[in-house]
């Protein structure tokens, strides 16, 4: 079947590649069949030597991961209000589909595109600033705002955000009104009803939402470049970095270490939440 | 929920508003500003309205090479989805049935939306690196003479891009025929009709505004791509990977021009497919479907 081959061959033989070059030898303009483990050792260079201090590669994973529970942490709360509004609060289907179309749109257009979006509003001489120095909240224009930690995680949280929206609306509109009805007669207040009968209840939605955007975060490279204006480090762009310098064994070796991690992450959230659903 | 509007339903319904600002806001920004007058920044006052960036953007001032990384980006997109289209159908069809692989089929397509783009991306082009130097060194006479890489837009950025498209595809697909009444194709069958009669005159007829929109949805992912094309598309680069270089580099309202004009390239596509599901609507109000006809 060709829609299986082109998995074969775009996806699955890639992935393999990626591993058994990760144990090759390289110089500087060619990479060398060989096993040799060097390309991880590279990675974690000093990271031994180094202690207590926290070696360079590390440092970097830590700050990914910093990212990624920030936004996915924003994202949830987001989201989870906006899919909450959206099953419960709007009455028609008709009007349902017209404010997911809205909230759509601005998917038809590239990512980039809505990231540059923000140097006019947070730029030095931005309207954010504007409006800062105009109402004297500040004296001098604040720095922070662009090209920072800040508007990288405000842009992936203006990203991603409504791939929480889908899943958790999915999962809410899937929960029988009947329940809800019953939780009030018998007497729960709408807090009760939303922490003990929804949340519980769209916890699937929440799973496959966050493994969407915990797995993008960690992955990203061109969020970090363009919002962070080549400042800051992530998983993702260590293997790029490396692939920019042709350097392909370290690069592949990066990459198998950035899936191990991906895949970790996606496994603890589906512990996290099975584990829950026995208590 | 209750009888009347609660406040809770203000509160929300103000986040929801706040949340839909957010999402354009900075949106409109950049489409006001790409009208920036010519001695105009990239950021707010306007120094008077003009096409200024457009033109310039058109006549290809400064930048290099925009307008073959638009043909190239909108070749490719129509590509992927043709390719889209067919293959996720295909597949959809299949997997109706069981078949030996289907699980671990899905799940591959599945994995392939989680694993990170750069990963993919990197493992494509190891593996053309690898054929290119197995064709100089082992390859016939004729094709090893004069090759120089056999990565390029349409090998492996075609198939970085299908990694991409496709499991989108399959997923609407599963959609699609989860809502699908199988009685009319038994009804098909009943009368008569042969597996290929019944494919053509019932069921595509009944599923063609979806397929459209699987059609749609390949032309944009694929439009908007640049994660995966990074390593894996050869010499050449698409439209959105020339934007990101530019992001760097380009300081002028020339670039919001450009952001500008590919998002109107999307939302052309889109009303294109819209108006083409409509059409395909009201045609089966009128006249019912075309089944038997013909």
């Amino acid at each position: 079947m060709p829609f299986g081959l082109v998995f074969l061959f775009f996806f699955v033989i890639p992935l393999i590649l990626v591993v058994i070059v990760s144990f090759w030898d390289y110089n500087d303009y060619e990479m060398l069949p060989s096993f040799t483990a060097r390309s991880y050792t590279e990675t974690f260079e000093g990271c031994l030597a180094k202690l207590p201090d926290v070696c360079t590669i590390l440092r970097t994973y830590a700050s990914t991961a910093k990212f990624c529970f920030i936004v996915w942490l924003s994202t949830l709360l987001i989201g989870f209000t906006i899919a909450y509004f959206l099953a419960f609060y709007v009455r028609t289907v008709t009007m349902q589909m017209v404010l997911f179309l809205v909230c759509t749109i601005p998917f038809w257009t590239s990512n980039v595109i809505r990231m540059i979006s923000w140097i006019p509003l947070l730029g030095r001489n931005g309207l954010v600033n504007l409006a800062l120095t105009r109402f004297h909240i500040v004296d001098r224009p604040v720095e922070w705002l662009l090209y920072s930690p800040f508007s990288v995680g405000l842009a992936f949280t203006h990203l991603f955000t409504f791939f929480m929206v889908v899943p958790i609306f999915n999962s809410m509109m899937r929960i029988d009104r009947r329940l809800i009805e019953a939780a009030y007669d018998s007497g729960a207040s709408a807090w009760q009803t939303l922490w003990n009968l929804i949340i519980p209840l769209s916890k699937p939605g929440i799973v496959i939402g966050s493994i969407f955007v915990v797995t993008i975060v960690m992955g990203d490279f061109i969020t970090f470049d363009v919002m962070g204006g080549e400042q800051i480090a992530s998983a993702g762009k260590v293997v790029e970095t490396r692939l920019n310098a042709l350097q392909f064994p370290p690069a592949a070796a990066n990459a198998v270490i950035l899936l191990a991690v991906t895949l970790l992450i996606i496994v603890a959230l589906n512990r996290i939440v099975d584990v829950r659903k026995e208590l | 929920m209750g009888e009347g509007r609660s406040p809770a339903f203000y509160w929300l319904a103000a986040f929801f508003a706040a949340f839909v600002l957010f999402l354009y806001g900075p949106m409109i920004v950049i489409f006001i500003l790409s009208f920036q007058g010519p001695t105009g920044g990239l950021t707010f006052p306007l120094n008077g309205l003009s096409f200024h960036w457009f033109e310039r953007l058109w006549h290809g001032g400064g930048i290099v090479d925009i307008s073959g990384a638009f043909e190239r980006s909108l070749k490719l997109g129509l590509v992927v989805m043709i390719l889209t289209v067919l293959l996720s159908l295909s597949a959809g069809l299949a997997f109706r049935k069981r078949f030996a692989g289907s699980n671990l089929l899905f799940f591959v397509a599945v994995a392939s939306l989680i694993v990170p783009s750069i990963v993919t991306s990197l493992g494509i082009a190891l593996e053309f690196r690898l054929l290119d130097d197995f064709l100089k060194n082992h390859g016939p006479e004729w094709l090893a003479g004069d090759l120089k890489t056999t990565m390029g837009t349409f090998t492996s950025g075609l198939g970085a891009h299908l990694t991409w498209t496709l499991p989108f595809g399959l997923l609407v697909m599963f959609a699609i025929f989860n809502r699908f009444d199988n009685r009319y194709e038994e009804a098909a069958r009943d009368l008569g009709a042969t597996p290929w009669q019944t494919l053509r005159h019932v069921v595509l007829p009944i599923i063609l505004p979806s397929v459209i929109g699987v059609g749609l949805f390949g032309f944009t992912l694929s439009w908007d791509e640049i994660a995966r094309s990074s390593q894996a598309m050869g010499e050449h680069n698409t439209l959105p990977m020339e934007l990101q270089a530019l992001t760097t580099t380009v300081t002028t309202p020339e670039i919001y021009a450009l952001g500008t004009a590919t998002t109107g390239v999307s939302f052309a596509v889109i009303a294109l497919a819209l108006l083409a599901i409509t059409l395909i609507r009201s045609r089966q109000a009128r006249h019912g479907s075309d089944a038997g006809q013909a």
